[in-house]
């Protein structure tokens, strides 16, 4: 049985060695390059007596970036990606959570991370990828690794302000990577355009599908995403026929007209997810792409992923929403009710997740990890972790899984998760202020930030930037003479809300 | 054209857009920029920004969109 998410590397470089795996701007690496970097990398960090322990890739968004993911599993240890556009100040929280040995950066890179407060060894990939590989070494590592250690980490949103780190198995992956390919019928004649940061499990979709069939995925630069025609134009020039994107990449070809001027040739198989799709903007696509298989993608970083899939084989009124579906083979939902039962039929419940796919848990942090990967409630019988989404979802009169609501405040931005509280947390952590409030604009996808202090929004805008990624900044930043509290005294956001949506009518 | 300056200092407060022309080139906007400047746009200034229009020069300085708005204008 397979137990080493390499050893799909170890039979495609067999079989199509000089076949393109990876292709970016700055290179391309083969499937022989990449499996000749990965080793070269895993021997180095064997002999610097690195072991079962996290080494942080910093690099640009790279084909190069992957073989050096998988250097580090080469190595025994677990990658954990940062990017350059997280805030340093964030980074060096990540680093001190992890308290890595090593960092792989490559020569822009290098540079910034000589200004982090946390100082991590840098090693440089272009260096440390020409290392001889040890073949006996990296064989002994290899038998001796077990599918539930971890390969990788990474972070997401943390409501008190400090990002989590979601670690994640061998088996989990395997799980996730055979269930997804089964589902979206991978092949090695599938050819993706990666869309989503290498920072994130989203990419899993691409990167290990890819080295299990010999398929091909290219990693397209950021600024594709912000030119429609180009950007469809790039897919029918490399023949894409598969994307995997979260919804805001797919609107914004749809919602700007694209199609009226050019259309992809040869897209068949479109998955999407991460926030909802609005069935205007999806009946467009769909009349464009008549024969292509649609299908909307669930999950938590902490299921490995996804876990749910629906495959949209019917057609939705305005206003609908595309149901969530069902699991994947080998994963169970559990809709838990408030007493921790199971939700009777049609009555909304809290989505957990039972089965392999569940993560191992948040890294160095039991505190968080106990609140969401809790004892299944229904077992009392023997040891068995359930993770708990926080997503509230209802079985609809098909019998499909559909996404209701959150319990608590975290939302889905441009297809981003984010705890509302880490940002708020960060405002009120800055000097002269005195509260702050988040709330979101769902259909406007706006985040808007209330906060009562001495500071103009503009100063706690560029104060924010070195805080929070990107995605995180609020878009409308307002200042409020005092802020309105319930009788509890608690920040009073549903009369934010109210105020909001009625001043912006 | 302060119209345009205000909604682009309101994504970015510290660039300088009289001055810029990199902004695509240097990674000043990202494609969330783009999404909220061309709502902003088409709905203050009553044009339709399409996809054709949506390219590296258009958005690379505010001198540049706002010279696109202007032709948008005439044509309506």
């Amino acid at each position: 049985m397979q137990n080493h998410v390499l050893d799909y590397l170890e039979e495609t470089v067999k079989r199509v060695p000089d076949k393109i795996a990876f292709a970016g701007e700055d290179c391309a690496l083969t499937f022989a390059d990449t499996y000749r970097d990965c080793r070269a990398i895993g021997t180095f960090f064997h002999e610097k007596g690195l072991y079962k322990e996290p080494i942080i890739v910093f690099m640009r968004k790279s084909p190069k970036t992957i073989a050096a993911f998988f250097g580090v599993i080469k190595a025994g240890c677990f990658y954990v990606p940062i990017d350059e556009e997280m805030p340093a100040t964030r980074i060096d929280l990540i680093l001190e959570n992890c308290k890595p040995r090593a960092m792989i950066c490559d020569e822009e890179t290098a540079k910034q991370a000589a200004a982090f407060s946390y100082q991590v060894p840098v090693y440089k990939y272009d260096t440390i990828s020409k290392t001889p590989a040890d073949a006996e070494a990296l064989q002994e590592i290899h038998d001796l690794s077990i599918d539930t250690d971890p390969i990788y980490i990474v972070f997401t949103s943390g409501s008190t302000g400090v990002p989590k780190g979601v670690a994640a198995c061998h088996r989990s992956v395997l799980d996730y990577i055979e269930q997804l390919s089964e589902t979206l019928e991978f092949n090695e004649q599938t050819v993706f355009v990666n869309q989503t940061p290498l920072y994130f499990d989203a990419c899993l979709k691409e990167v290990y599908p890819t080295i299990k069939f010999g398929a091909t995925t290219y990693i397209v630069p950021k600024s594709l995403f912000m030119f429609p025609i180009k950007l469809v134009e790039y897919l029918n020039e490399h023949k894409v026929n598969t994307v995997c994107w979260v919804v805001s990449a797919l609107t914004m070809i749809s919602a700007f007209g694209a199609f009226d001027k050019v259309q992809p040739l040869y897209l068949r198989t479109i998955a999407f997810g991460s926030e909802v799709f609005p069935i205007k903007q999806f009946a467009i696509w769909r009349k464009v792409l008549p024969e292509a298989k649609f299908t909307n993608l669930y999950g938590p970083t902490e299921g490995t992923g996804m876990c749910c899939y629906y495959h949209v084989n019917r057609d939705f009124a305005l206003g609908d929403v595309i149901p969530v579906g069902r699991p994947f083979k080998n994963t169970e939902i559990l809709l838990l009710d408030e007493k921790d039962e199971r939700a009777k039929n049609g009555e909304p419940g809290e989505i957990c997740i039972r089965g392999t796919s569940v993560t191992l848990g948040y890294y160095n942090n039991p505190e968080k990890t106990k609140e969401c990967f809790v004892q299944n409630p229904l077992n009392t019988a023997y040891p068995e972790i359930i993770y708990r989404t926080g997503d509230i979802g209802k079985y609809n009169s098909y019998g499909e899984l559909v996404f209701v609501s959150r319990k608590d405040y975290q939302i889905k931005h441009m297809g981003h998760r984010i705890e509302l509280g880490e940002i708020e947390a960060n405002v009120n952590a800055l000097e002269g202020i005195n509260s702050a409030a988040c709330i979101y604009d769902g259909e406007k996808s706006k985040i808007v930030l209330y906060y009562v202090g001495g500071l103009t929004a503009k100063e706690v805008t560029l104060q924010l930037k070195e805080k929070l990624p990107r995605y995180m900044l609020p878009n409308v930043t307002e200042a409020l003479e005092q802020m309105p509290l319930t009788p509890n005294g608690k920040i009073d956001r549903v009369n934010l809300k109210k105020n909001y949506q009625e001043k912006s009518k | 054209m302060d119209t345009l300056l205000e909604i682009l200092k309101d994504l970015h407060p510290d660039v300088d857009f009289e001055l810029c022309d990199t902004l695509v080139d240097d990674k000043i906007l990202d494609s969330f920029d783009i999404v909220t400047l061309i709502s902003e746009i088409n709905d203050q200034f009553d044009v339709t920004i399409s996809a054709e229009d949506i390219t590296p020069e258009n958005f690379n300085s505010a001198e540049s969109l706002f010279a696109l708005i202007e032709r948008l204008e005439d044509e309506d």
